[in-house]
Order: structure tokens, then sequence, then C-alpha cells
């Protein structure tokens, strides 16, 4: 037994939270009986902190809400459920499951998140230990998917390799794993698990402690050329170095963060920032020593600042470095060549090295549903019914239907078909390139709409790009409906985040690879100034652009924004006209 | 009228203050008092007070020697039986005919040996069983315990509803078994239908005179004159028109209910009201309805009908049921069509299966053609009855307003879909800003317990309506006893009514316990009287302490279910019999501590 883990008094006292998992025996809080009461279908606010950790919080319909108030009702409070699916790999079984649930205990549909992970929603509170025991029987559960640890690993969901992609995806399974939280508290609230005696603490949390980390901390495993995991934006980013078509290692970011706050400058997104490279043999421990520096010196008095970015600008890269080589014991070594093209997806058929096919289906912001006339869930559904390879989930919300024999290709394409789902092949590149968080009616921080809006948005969009004769062109376009980043639109060649209903900043620039933050161009419009503003731009972008010049260089080059060199100057010289 | 001590049961004294007083009250204050001694006299605390000090300090020249003493009984569940009974006393009094008012349920069976004229004022509950405060006197008539009642005269005045099987079923009851038991009949029995107040009234002045002649008192002027306690300013034929302040159907889109909660302004009315009392509401018949009807009649819709020459269209919409069928009004129909298999309907025993699910249109369109003008038809329907809802606030808590919490009644019958009248009138038809026509209906037989008696309310689905207006009593009172609702509906997040107000007095302490029960989130369904079972131990113990048990809501099988489950666990907790729990359960209604206002 080893002692155990203390954080380092930090000035000022920690927050709330922290009390909370202090006090909560290792994230059970009074969960048991909360999770029961039957007069409110929602739960204290400790609960629901610690909720998180479990995978779920409570949120509540907003389109409802002054309508329920009138009539003397609670909000209509229910749970979203995120579904830990490390590298977005989910089993035709657990595809069967996952969508069955979504209508039995959900609101019906399935969202496919930024993060390659199942999203419910509308899950009362009654309900939500039945899900969890329903797709326990598939071995999927929702552990650490949100709350301050490490969250859902990414991972490339590139077709092409197959040999590379499976052993990317065991590297971040085997991450995940190692990083989960150790407390038997999941199994003992929703799995009915025994009740084990709380032993001292390291063996209770060996890596976490009793306080977990500051905030939440992602890793994300990128296979060059394709950066679907928009690695930059992890706490932790792996590059994958293949050599002689083999996966030799990594090399490391570190600090990469979407979230910030309207009107605090304090806050910004950032990218993370090169560490080293490491062999793929030592990856894991290399994650863990990365996370435990955040964990000792994360700020844990102001969660708005508590992410590992912000650790590590205030330390300092080359201070981080140093420390994370004193954890080691060993140094990393130098950064390996690898190049990026794009961080979109590649839609419709590739047939893999091992013959083996795999079809990447475009989901409009990841929303899995019966449309009218675009039975996208029952075609799935029925997909999966004969489908013997997988389904991954790609970070841009979109699906793989993977490792698809010769002999079944033909009666997929036959479903395909026969549901009218599609690789987006008649919509525009800018409407394949989109992403748009969840925001209104059930995230608890929506500020403006943004899955609901965004496709009407790019529709109107679409007759400039359209007449501008530029429908091929692929521009990265991103929606938040607040500035916590879910869609990372900070990264967006295009990006908006939502100030108030119907209302924009509106950002420009990012690096169409991912490696560049965007800058906002202007504050707190509307869908007209949106159009206003976007049209000229796209159409100059038309007739000028270079040879190769994707739109977030050329804004950049054509003035309209200045580069974000930094995520510590995202909210500086907004033009350089 | 002045009161005098030869008019009244009051002494010298008493008379002097009451003439003092009685000029200078406003019309407000005296509906107030007369709905104080009424609510009082639950407990029977004000009037036995009156009768056995007040009497005997009569003036002996005054009283006839030979008087026989008149006991009046009351079977009463909404109060209406129990108003009338405590008026015809005050009458009888004010002629010098000595007479008490009891309830059945403290009439104590072995003095009917004693008793000398007995005039019964008796409802019926909807499948025809006496009151719940008659139960324990019906049966013990019934049995062979009963008495010969040779000694007695009697009359019997029944208080009921058409529209129902058993029409007066309590009152023929008593009539009949009075007979057999050997008592002689002053009066033939008179039913009364819902608008009893006119019959009621000829039924008075005909016994009076009837017992003035037996005891030789001579008929005095004012002997129908109607006495200074009667009624209240707004009736169901005097409503006051209260403004909608806000309404605002309680259940969500996808509930299958659709529950009205309305607020109405009061102001200038003097209408007061207390906890347990209900609102009567004059509804307006569906014109889509009426217009359908017309057509169907072949009528001028502007015929002019009725003395008061009004238009048959306005007649049907404002003053007319059209909406229920009842076995008179069938026989009525029958005198103007020959329509053999009307005809056969008429003659069946009984109509209830007809009846259900079918209103006049239905008969008027199957059953042609009719030999009825305009004027007759009219002249065979029946004045459209107030609909009583339970009053859902507190004055305390609401002052000049009153809430009320109804459940819109419509579904399809006979291929028409149906509405409830008032229920549908005011859901579909009235808006915030319009008024509605109301008047107060005391129930002093549903009232909250002293403020420190633990409560049970029992009230699924609109049947929470009192205990809103109890809880908001005791939250602005600051009551001392516990109060402990049971609540249930179909669905949590659609049909949870008053949620949040709910937790809020469970949250400040006016509530000390809620369970409720969704029926059909679950698998099994799963009601009030389950949560009841799985609270077996506290609810026998907060019964052993004292608690009042209210249930309101639906008779036919809620009220039944709860009173059986309140039998098992008397039984299980208190290791009785199930006869010694029914006894005690029967106990408690006796002592008025389980009380219901069921429909």
């Amino acid at each position: 037994m080893t002692e155990k883990i203390k954080i380092a008094p930090q000035d000022g006292s920690f927050s709330d939270v922290e009390r909370i998992k202090t006090e909560s025996n290792y994230l059970r809080g009074t969960l048991a009986e909360s999770m029961v009461e039957p007069i409110s279908s929602g739960i204290n606010d400790d609960d629901n902190r610690l909720m998180k950790f479990h995978g779920s919080y409570l949120q509540d319909d907003r389109d409802v809400r002054a309508e329920r108030a009138k009539k003397k009702l609670e909000p209509a409070y229910q749970f979203m459920v995120r579904v830990r699916t490390p590298g977005g790999v989910a089993t035709p079984k657990q595809w069967l499951v996952m969508d069955e649930m979504g209508d039995k205990y959900g609101n019906g549909s399935l969202k496919l998140t930024t993060r390659q992970a199942f999203q419910v929603h509308g899950i009362l509170k009654w309900n939500v230990k039945k899900y969890m025991q329903e797709i326990n029987d598939v071995l999927l559960d929702c552990i650490a998917a949100c709350g301050d640890v490490n969250r859902n690993v990414m991972c490339n969901a590139n077709p092409f390799i197959s040999s590379l992609h499976k052993e990317a995806y065991d590297i971040s399974a085997a991450i995940s794993e190692h990083l989960l939280p150790k407390t038997r508290a999941y199994h003992e609230l929703w799995l009915d698990g025994e009740k084990v005696e709380a032993t001292p603490d390291r063996e209770m949390e060996p890596i976490y402690g009793e306080l977990y980390l500051p905030r939440k901390f992602k890793i994300g495993m990128a296979i060059p050329p394709l950066n679907d995991v928009d690695v930059y934006s992890q706490d932790i980013g792996l590059i994958a170095i293949i050599e002689n078509n083999e996966l030799v290692g990594f090399n490391v970011l570190a600090g990469g963060g979407m979230g910030m706050n309207h009107g605090d400058d304090t806050t910004y997104p950032q990218l993370g920032r090169f560490v080293g490279y490491v062999p793929k043999d030592k990856v894991v421990d290399v994650c863990e020593k990365l996370l435990t520096i955040q964990r000792d010196h994360g700020n844990r008095v102001e969660r708005k600042n508590a992410r590992f970015k912000y650790t590590i600008d205030r330390l300092g890269i080359d201070a981080v470095k140093e420390e994370l080589c004193k954890r080691l014991g060993y140094e990393l070594e130098e950064l390996r060549e690898f190049s990026f093209e794009h961080s979109g997806d590649r839609y419709g058929w590739v047939q893999g090295e091992d013959k083996k096919w795999h079809f990447t289906l475009f989901i409009q912001s990841g929303r899995v549903k019966d449309f009218d006339g675009y039975p996208l869930k029952t075609g799935l559904r029925e997909i999966a019914k004969i489908h013997t390879g997988e389904f991954r989930m790609t970070g841009n919300q979109n699906l793989v239907i993977a490792n698809v024999t010769a002999q079944k290709k033909k009666k997929i394409e036959a479903l395909i078909a026969e549901y009218n789902l599609t690789a987006g092949e008649h919509y525009s590149a800018l409407r394949r390139s989109s992403i748009a968080c969840v925001s209104f009616p059930t995230c608890g921080l929506a500020m403006a709409e943004a899955e609901r809006y965004l496709p009407s948005l790019i529709e109107k969009l679409e007759v400039v790009v359209d007449e501008a004769g530029i429908r091929d062109k692929e521009i990265i376009i991103r929606m938040s409906g607040c500035p916590n980043g879910c869609s990372r639109a900070a990264l967006g060649e295009i990006g908006f985040i939502g100030k108030g209903p119907g209302k924009y900043n509106l950002y420009l620039g990012a690096a169409h690879d991912g490696s560049r933050l965007n800058k906002m161009y202007k504050e707190n419009i509307g869908e007209e100034e949106i159009l206003a503003e976007l049209t000229p731009i796209l159409q100059r972008y038309a007739k000028e652009r270079e040879e190769g010049e994707h739109f977030g260089d050329f804004v950049i080059r054509a003035g309209y924004v200045a580069a974000t060199t930094d995520g510590t100057n995202f909210h500086k010289e907004l033009q350089n006209v | 009228m002045k009161l005098q001590v030869i008019n009244s049961p009051f002494n010298e004294e008493q008379v002097q203050l009451l003439n003092d007083l009685l000029p200078k009250l406003t019309a407000a204050q005296k509906q107030w008092l007369n709905g104080y001694l009424a609510a009082t006299s639950a407990s029977d605390v004000i009037v036995e007070e009156i009768i056995d000090h007040g009497a005997p300090a009569l003036p002996a020249e005054t009283a006839p020697q030979k008087t026989r003493t008149v006991t009046v009984l009351f079977a009463s569940q909404t109060g209406n039986a129990q108003n009338l009974a405590q008026k015809l006393t005050f009458e009888l009094q004010a002629k010098n005919i000595e007479a008490e008012v009891v309830s059945m349920a403290k009439f104590k069976p072995n003095s009917l040996k004693k008793v000398e004229d007995v005039l019964i004022v008796a409802s019926t509950n909807g499948e025809g069983e006496p009151p719940d405060n008659a139960l324990g006197f019906h049966e013990f008539l019934y049995s062979k315990r009963a008495p010969k009642l040779d000694h007695v005269r009697y009359a019997v005045l029944a208080l009921g509803d058409t529209s129902y099987e058993f029409y007066c079923k309590t009152g023929h009851d008593f009539d009949d078994r009075f007979k057999e038991l050997g008592a002689e009949q002053l009066l033939p029995i008179v039913e009364c239908d819902v608008d009893y107040e006119e019959p009621a009234a000829k039924w008075f002045t005909d016994i009076q005179n009837i017992l003035a002649q037996a005891t030789n008192t001579p008929t005095a002027e004012n002997a129908t004159a109607p006495t200074a306690t009667g009624g209240t300013d707004y009736t169901r034929n005097n409503p006051f028109a209260a403004e909608v302040l806000e309404k605002i159907n309680l259940n969500m889109t996808g509930s299958n209910k659709h529950t009205v909660h309305l607020e109405l302004s009061l102001e200038g009315s003097g209408i007061t009201y207390e906890p347990g009392d209900s609102l009567g509401i004059v509804p307006k018949n569906n014109v889509q309805l009426v217009d359908a009807l017309i057509t169907a009649l072949g009528f001028d819709a502007n015929k002019l009908v009725t003395d008061k020459q009004v238009t048959l269209r306005d007649a049907l919409i404002n003053d007319l049921e059209i909406t229920v069928l009842s076995k008179p009004l069938l026989q009525k129909i029958a005198e103007f069509t020959t329509h053999s298999d009307f005809q056969n309907i008429v003659a069946q025993t009984s109509v209830k299966d007809f009846v259900y699910g079918r209103d006049v249109l239905d008969v008027v369109e199957a059953y042609g053609p009719f030999s009825w003008n305009e004027e007759q038809f009219v002249s065979i329907l029946r004045k459209i009855p107030g609909r009583l809802y339970s009053i859902s606030s507190a004055q305390s808590a609401v002052d000049e307003e009153v809430h009320v919490t109804i459940g819109r009644v419509g579904y399809e019958s006979h291929g028409r879909e149906r509405f409830g009248v008032a229920s549908t009138h005011v859901a579909d038809t009235i808006e915030i800003g319009d008024t509605v026509n109301v008047y107060v209906h005391k129930n002093p037989n549903f009232k909250l317990p002293a403020e420190d008696k633990p409560a049970i309310f029992i009230g699924p689905g609109t049947g929470i309506a009192p205990f809103r207006s109890f809880l908001q009593e005791r939250e602005e009172t600051g009551a001392t006893g516990e109060s402990w609702l049971f609540f249930g509906e179909q669905h949590f997040v659609t049909d949870f009514l008053y949620q949040t107000e709910l937790q809020a007095w469970l949250a400040n302490g006016t509530l000390t316990n809620l369970n409720v029960a969704f029926s059909r989130d679950t698998d099994q369904k799963v009601y009030v009287q389950h949560r009841m079972q799985e609270e077996a131990a506290e609810l026998y113990d907060w019964i052993n302490r004292g608690a009042y048990i209210y249930v309101c809501g639906d008779e036919k099988h809620m009220a039944k279910d709860v009173e059986q489950t309140l039998i098992q666990i008397i039984a299980a907790q208190g290791n009785k019999s199930e006869a010694d729990a029914v006894a005690f359960v029967k106990e408690l209604q006796q002592e008025g501590r389980y009380l219901r206002d069921v429909y």
C-alpha cells in the first residue's frame, strides 16, 4: 500500500466541485437514493456533478421549460447518457442494442458525438439504471464518459490501412482502460455490484486519488495524413508515426482544448504543444504521467482555468517536459516527420489492404433517427442485423460501416439504396464538412441553436457556393451553441459560437488540417448578417484562391483576419487590414 | 322578518341580541355567518346547542302542551340535504314546533323507540347507495334489530339526479322501510331532481301545514315566509359572473388528460368559501351540438319559447339540459313518437345501458318522426344543472379569488364525439377575461380537522383539488398538524398536477409526506392504493394518532379500492379480523374522521 495522493494547496480555496468529489466516497455521493426519489425527475446538484463521472448528467427539455413552469410542472428533467466506445468502434450487436435502447428509454434517436461516442438524450431518471444494465449486457458502459477524468479515447477511423487501424485502436483502447477510474461505484450503483469496502486511496484510485482531475481530460490519436480526430484539440494528442508500413510510435502533443467563456480573455481555445516522440510500447506510460502532472498542478480553484492547456501555459511547456522526464525516468525522443492533409472524412466505399470494404456514411450532425424519406435509423438497424464487421464512429460525427466482406458488400449496398442512406454525394462539400453540437433543446449550456439550425444555414450558403462554382470545395464549417467547444468550432475554417438566441460570433481562418485556430471576424450577428458577410468572402475565394489554397488560409492572406498563432492570442488582433 | 320570542327558538335575551345584530350585517357578513353555522354544525355543535339549551328556555306558555317533537334526519353527501334539513328545522322552530336536526351519523338507533315525528331529507349516491353519513343508520334500519315504528309519523324528501339510474333510491329506501316498520306516512315521498329548490320549498310548506294542524298550532301568516337564514346571495338560479383571471391546462402535450386550472375573481361579490367547499358552475351547451339538434328536429332556431320568451337556440344553449338522458325524460319523449323500437326501450326496467353515451340528439336522430312543436319539446327538458367542482384554493391564500381544477370530459360514443357540458365549456370556450357563472356550494362534511390534527389526503387526478385548498389553508394559518398526500395520475412527465407547488410544500414542511403513483409509467399499473399499502405501517400509526382521512375523486373505482385497502391495512396492522376492520372504518366514518368527496 502506497501513500494517499495529496494535492498541494493552491492560492485560494478549492472550488465547490472539489468538495463534492472529496465527500463523495469515490463517486457514490447520495446517488443511490437520489435516483429513486419519486417526487422529482431531477437530482440535486452535488449528485449531478458525480453523475457525470458515470457518463451521464441531468438536462431538461428547454423547449418546454417555460410552458411547464406555467403548468406548475418542474422542468422536463431527463438524463443524457454518453456511452464510452474507445476509438468509436461498436460491434453490430452493440449497435442493435444502442438502437433499441434509444427507443426504449431515450428520445428515439442516437447522437454520434464529435468524440466518437454514442449519446442518448431524454432518459428518465428511473430508467437510467435499466439503461446502464441493458447496455452492460453487450459490454458497453458509461464509466468516465464525462466528469473530471480521462474521457473516451479517440482514434482515427481510417479505413484505408486496416492493420494499422487495428493496432492504433488496440493502443487507444489500452490507454482508455488504463486511465479508467477504478472505483467500484459504477458497478454498485448501476449493475447491483457487490458493495466493496473503501480501501486506502491508492488502491481505490491509484492514478486519480479521491479528487480525480481538476477538469475533464481528453486523448486522441491520429494516423496521418488524416487528422479526423482533431489531434491538436486534445489534452494529449498522439500522432501515429508510420515507418515502412508499420506503426512505430507517436509524436506527442499536450495541452489542446476548445472551451472558453464569452467575455473572459483568460479563457481561450488552445492547441496542443509538441512534447516529443515516444515509441508505441511506452505511450500508455507517457499518457499516465502527463495526466498526473495535470492532476497535481492543474488549477483546482478556478474551474474555468483548470484544463491542462492553462496548466501548461502557466508552467511553460519546457517545465512540463522536464517534469514529465522526471516522472518517466527518461526523456522523449526528437519528433519524427509526418504530414496531415485534412481533418474531414472520406465518404463512400474504399477497400482496405486486406481486401475488406468500408463504407463511410454522411450523417448530418451525427443525428441518427428516421427522417421523412430518409429512414436512417431503420436502415442502419437493418444493416447491423446482417453486418459481420464493425461500425466506426468518426470524429466528424459520421459513420463507417467497416470490414465488409466482398460477399456482404452487395447486400449492404442494397440496404443503403433501399433506405436512402448516403455518402453525401449529392450534398455540397461544405455540408459534408460540417459539425454541429447538440445545443437546444437538451443542453443546459446552450445559448443559441446548433444542430437544429446549421443544416438550414448551410442550405443558404450552398446557394452561394453553387453560384461561385465551389460546391466541391471542402470548407470546414462548425457550429457550437455555446463557447464550450463541443463541435470544435474554434478549428472551423468557418466557425460559429452561439451568443444568444439567433446570434453568433463568426470566426474565420482555421487551418484545413486542424493545425491553426481561427479568429473572431464578427461578433454577435444573426443570419442576415452572416450571409451578408460570408457571401462576398466566398465569392472572392472562388475567384482569387491560389492553387490548392484552403479557405482558412485564403481569409488570412486576403486580410479578413489575422492568423491565430497560439491560443493565447486567440482574442487579439481581430483584423490586420 | 323581525325575530320574536314567539316566532323563533330564542329566548328574550337572545332575540334582543340577534335583533340588534342582524339588521346591521352586510349581505356578505350574513352569508359568512350562514356558512359558519352550517359548517360548524357539521359536528352538530352549534345546532345541538341551540336545540339543547335554546329550546327548553322557551317560555312555557308559548309551548303547546301536547306537541309532538319533530326529529329532522338528514342523509347528506355534499351538504344539500343537510342544508335543507337545517333550514326546515329553523322554519319549524319558527312556528313553535319543537324540532331538532340530527345527522344520521349521530342519530342513535335506539332512540328510534322514542322519536315521534320524523322528517327525513335524504340524497342518494351514484350507484343508489346511501351517503356516507347514513350508511350505519340505513343498515340498522334494514336489519332485524330495527324496532317497530307504530308510534312514529314520518315523511321523506328525496334528493337525486334523474340522470342516474337509481334516482332518489335512498329516499325511497327510508320511505319503504319506515312504512314496513309500521310508521304512518304524513306525506307521500317527494323526489327532487338536481334543481331541487322549488319542490323542496313546496314540501316544506306542505309538511308544516300538516304538522301545524296536527298540533293545533294556528298557521301563522308568515307560514310560508322563508327564514332569514336561508340561502346565499348567489345561487344556481342567481349565479355570480366571475371573471376568469387565469386558465391553464395543467397537462402537457402527449397526455391523455386535459385538466383545466381556473382562477376566477370574486371581487365585489362578497362571496366567501372555506376549504372543502365546492364551486357551482352554470354551464352552457356546446353551440355545434345545439345547432345539430335544431337541424335534426327541423325546428326554427329563432322561434321564441318558454315564458321567458327566449329563442329556441338560446334556451338550448343556456338553460336546458340536452346531453344527459334519463328514464323520466325518455318516458316524456315517448309520448311524441310511435317508433316501436323506442317504445320497447322505454318499456325496459332499466335504461342504463341505453342512456350511457347517448344524448337527446341521438334519440331525435334515430326514433322519429316526432309530433312535438318547439314549445312542447322545450317543456320536457329539465333545466341545465350547475356542475359542482371542489374548490382548489383557500381564501386565506388567494383572497378574493377562487380556483377550481376541472378535468375535461370528452369521449367518442356511437360515432360522435361527446363532451362533458361544463368541463368542455370551460376548457374549450372560456378565455381569460371572460366570465363564468358561479355560486358557492357549502360542503360542511368535508372540512379540515383542528389545526394540530394529522390529516391524510387521498386525491388522485382532479381529486387533488380540495387538498390543494387544504394545504394552502394549512400553510397560511401555520397549522401544526401533519399532512400526508397520496396523488396519482397516468404519467409523471405530463400529468403530475400542481407538481411544483407540492414540491414546495414538501420542502417547507406544509406537507409531511407525499406519495405518488403513475399508473401508465410502468408495466404494472400502480395506483394510490398500492402506495398506501406500501406505507401500511406508517399509515396505521397516523390513524392511531388520530389522523383524519380524506378521499376525493372517482367514486366507482378509486374510492372503493382505497376503502378496501384501508380495511386491509387496518386488519393487517392492527391484527384485526376483516369484520373488525370494516367496523373500525365505519367508526372512523361515524366520528367524522373518514371523509369522502367522491363523484
